[in-house]
């Protein structure tokens, strides 16, 4: 089973999120990228099918050449080959445009990502690259079983869980607790840099989106402790100060 | 104008981690948050040694981070092993400490002076976590005076037989094998020793009294006592009489792993003091802001980079297969000082709240001292290095 993963290169989530040149730019400097944390499951997920059933994980990253060091972290998780697609990934449907070129030229019976990124938590990817290439796409996927050609899923859906089979190919954005993620180790981070990283250039893909600029959320208040026997007070801030009521 | 040379030497004297050492670090970090964040205070009360971690280690090819492939362990250099003990140490400094033994001495010993056989036989169970590995050196009446041990092995027939007690061992008790030193010669020729390796379960040999400690308190310090415990002639390792001189030179090694645990706790205590005195505030401003607290952040950063610098340069050096009998005990020397300085100074950062056990500082404070003292005290180092400058 040929099997691709998505991947994205996020700040971690302690990050201290500031921008610059006039908001138009997240600052990076000293800023740890970390693979997506969703999918970090989805890759998990795949080294165990990948465990289970043979055949071969390869991981997709579409960024320029800093994202390679969390490309060689999930090669040492235990992906087998990596491409990535040198580009600035300026919004979900250039990626996805992206994703669909690769899919296109690969021979991949499954297709994992994340249910969305955390850095902009747009979660389109996957509908979009379904959408691209006439293939079912499903999120978020919460437990994945294949058997044969089909697999067996449950995703979360308001008020309660769906159970959906589908046949192979599909696109599925995962969250937890489809698998528990994997700490790489020593061996993997060897071998890590052995493993082929083949780079290649994007295809000609519109870019739909500009951003004009980015803004902080407003900074928290500072925490009021109320008696537990004022009651009153405590609805009277609820109504009048924060709003809620 | 510099040249390609100069920036390439400029770049390796930054000693900036490289891939593979921050994907280790990362790794570390990964497990510690989820297998010894939680458990650790638990652990340092009870003075539980967590065996399962150490299988778990094992797992993640810490526990032979320095053996070749070929005996199933991970093949990085010291440069890698420096790095896995400083995250190791930051998170606790204790299992820093048994991770640290097991690879630098035991597992440390066999591999630079074992034979094929004897390689073949211990490294891939070391190397895995299978086996826990124990050194013997110290006894209860000889530390550094090692040429006075009491210890004593004697050829009969096709075995040795053991007689005596090392103590301060760290895995005497839980270690499935040990690399003990033992008189074979004359008291206070640094030829009459010898080193051997011992397995649990070989009649004649037990661990005894468990050390109840300040600090570095889940690592397990035990007395190892042998009792005409007979052992097979093969388990001799290199000649009779090489017993001393072959424990130096894993103590060489020893030492900047010894430094790079003083750096992970040095690391840590600056770490936490210094979002400490940016969060704390009195008179309505953060403590960082006195000069008081930011020369304190000053000193301990000054301290911390010299103390990085003098353990790489170590590591780097000893990758290179050069001699590093000096720069070892100088890292260890001046890493080990500065990881008690800094802690202490993060205690005083911290106040009172640094003298409870609600933050991670006074854990620093009790163990940073063993660095000073285990495997050879700051008081041996520097005759180490006087030696050697005065040869």
């Amino acid at each position: 089973m040929n099997i691709l993963v998505c991947i994205t290169h996020v700040p971690d989530t302690t990050s201290r999120i500031s921008f610059t040149d006039n908001n138009t730019k997240f600052d990076t400097s000293g800023v740890q990228f970390i693979i997506g944390p969703y999918d970090d499951y989805a890759l998990a997920r795949a080294v165990e099918l990948k465990e289970a059933n043979g055949g071969e994980v390869t991981v997709l990253n579409v960024g320029p050449a800093d994202t390679e060091p969390t490309i060689r972290k999930a090669l040492a998780i235990g992906a087998d080959k990596a491409i990535r697609v040198n580009a600035e990934p300026v919004d979900s449907f250039y990626v996805a445009q992206q994703i669909a070129a690769v899919i296109k030229n690969g021979n991949y019976d499954l297709i994992l990502m994340g249910r969305e990124s955390i850095d902009f938590n747009g979660g389109m990817v996957h509908g979009m690259v379904g959408e691209l290439l006439n293939l079912p796409a499903f999120s978020p996927v919460m437990k994945l079983e294949i058997e044969g050609d089909t697999a067996k899923m449950s995703r979360e859906i308001e008020g309660g869980k769906e159970f959906i089979e589908a046949k192979l190919p599909f696109i599925a954005g995962c969250q937890e607790p489809i698998a528990e993620w994997k700490i790489p180790n020593m061996r993997g981070i060897m071998s890590a840099r052995k493993k082929p990283l083949e780079v290649i250039e994007p295809t000609d893909s519109v870019k739909n989106t500009e951003v004009s600029s980015y803004e902080l959320p407003p900074a928290k208040g500072d925490v009021k402790m109320i008696s537990k026997d004022n009651v009153e007070e405590l609805v009277k801030l609820l109504k009048e100060e924060a709003k809620v009521l | 104008m510099t040249t390609a040379t100069q920036e390439i030497q400029a770049e390796s004297m930054l000693f900036k981690l490289n891939e593979n050492q921050q994907m280790i670090a990362q790794m570390i970090r990964d497990f510690g948050k989820r297998e010894i964040e939680p458990y650790r205070k638990q652990w340092d009360d009870d003075q539980y040694f967590p065996i399962e971690v150490f299988k778990q280690l094992g797992e993640l090819g810490l526990m032979g981070v320095l053996v070749p492939d070929t005996y199933n362990g991970s093949g990085f250099g010291y440069k890698e092993y420096v790095t896995a003990i400083v995250e190791l140490a930051k998170i606790d400094p204790a299992v820093g400490l048994s991770m640290a033994a097991h690879n630098s001495l035991c597992t440390g010993h066999i591999l630079q002076h074992g034979s094929e056989e004897q390689k073949q036989k211990y490294l891939p169970k070391l190397a895995t976590g299978e086996w826990i590995g124990a050194w013997g050196l110290t006894e209860p009446n000889t530390g550094s005076d090692a040429g006075n041990m009491k210890t004593v092995a004697v050829a009969d027939g096709d075995s040795w037989v053991i007689n005596g007690a090392k103590n301060f061992i760290t895995h005497g008790i839980s270690g499935d094998v040990a690399v003990v030193i033992a008189r074979t010669g004359e008291v206070g020729d640094s030829h009459g020793m010898s080193a051997f390796i011992v397995e649990r379960g070989t009649p004649g040999f037990k661990g005894g009294r468990k050390e109840d400690k300040l600090g570095m308190r889940c690592s397990e310090t035990s007395e190892m006592i042998f009792t005409d415990c007979r052992i097979p002639k093969e388990n001799l390792i290199g000649e009779v009489g090489e017993g001393f001189i072959q424990s130096m030179k894993v103590l060489d090694g020893g030492r900047i792993s010894i430094a790079a645990l003083s750096l992970g706790i040095a690391q840590g205590a600056y770490d936490a003091s210094l979002q400490y005195s940016k969060e704390r505030h009195q008179f309505n401003k953060p403590i960082a802001s006195f000069q008081a607290i930011a020369f304190k952040l000053a000193d301990m950063a000054t301290k911390l980079e010299a103390a990085k610098l003098m353990t790489f340069k170590a590591a780097d050096m000893k990758d290179k297969g050069m001699n590093v009998n000096v720069e070892s005990a100088m890292a260890k020397y001046y890493a080990s000082e500065a990881s008690v300085e800094l802690s202490t100074e993060a205690i005083q950062i911290f106040g009172g709240y640094g003298y409870t056990k609600d933050y991670p500082v006074e854990k620093y404070y009790r163990d940073s001292k063993l660095c000073t003292i285990g495997e050879g005290t700051s008081e041996i180092q520097k005759l180490v290095i006087s030696r050697a400058l005065l040869k």
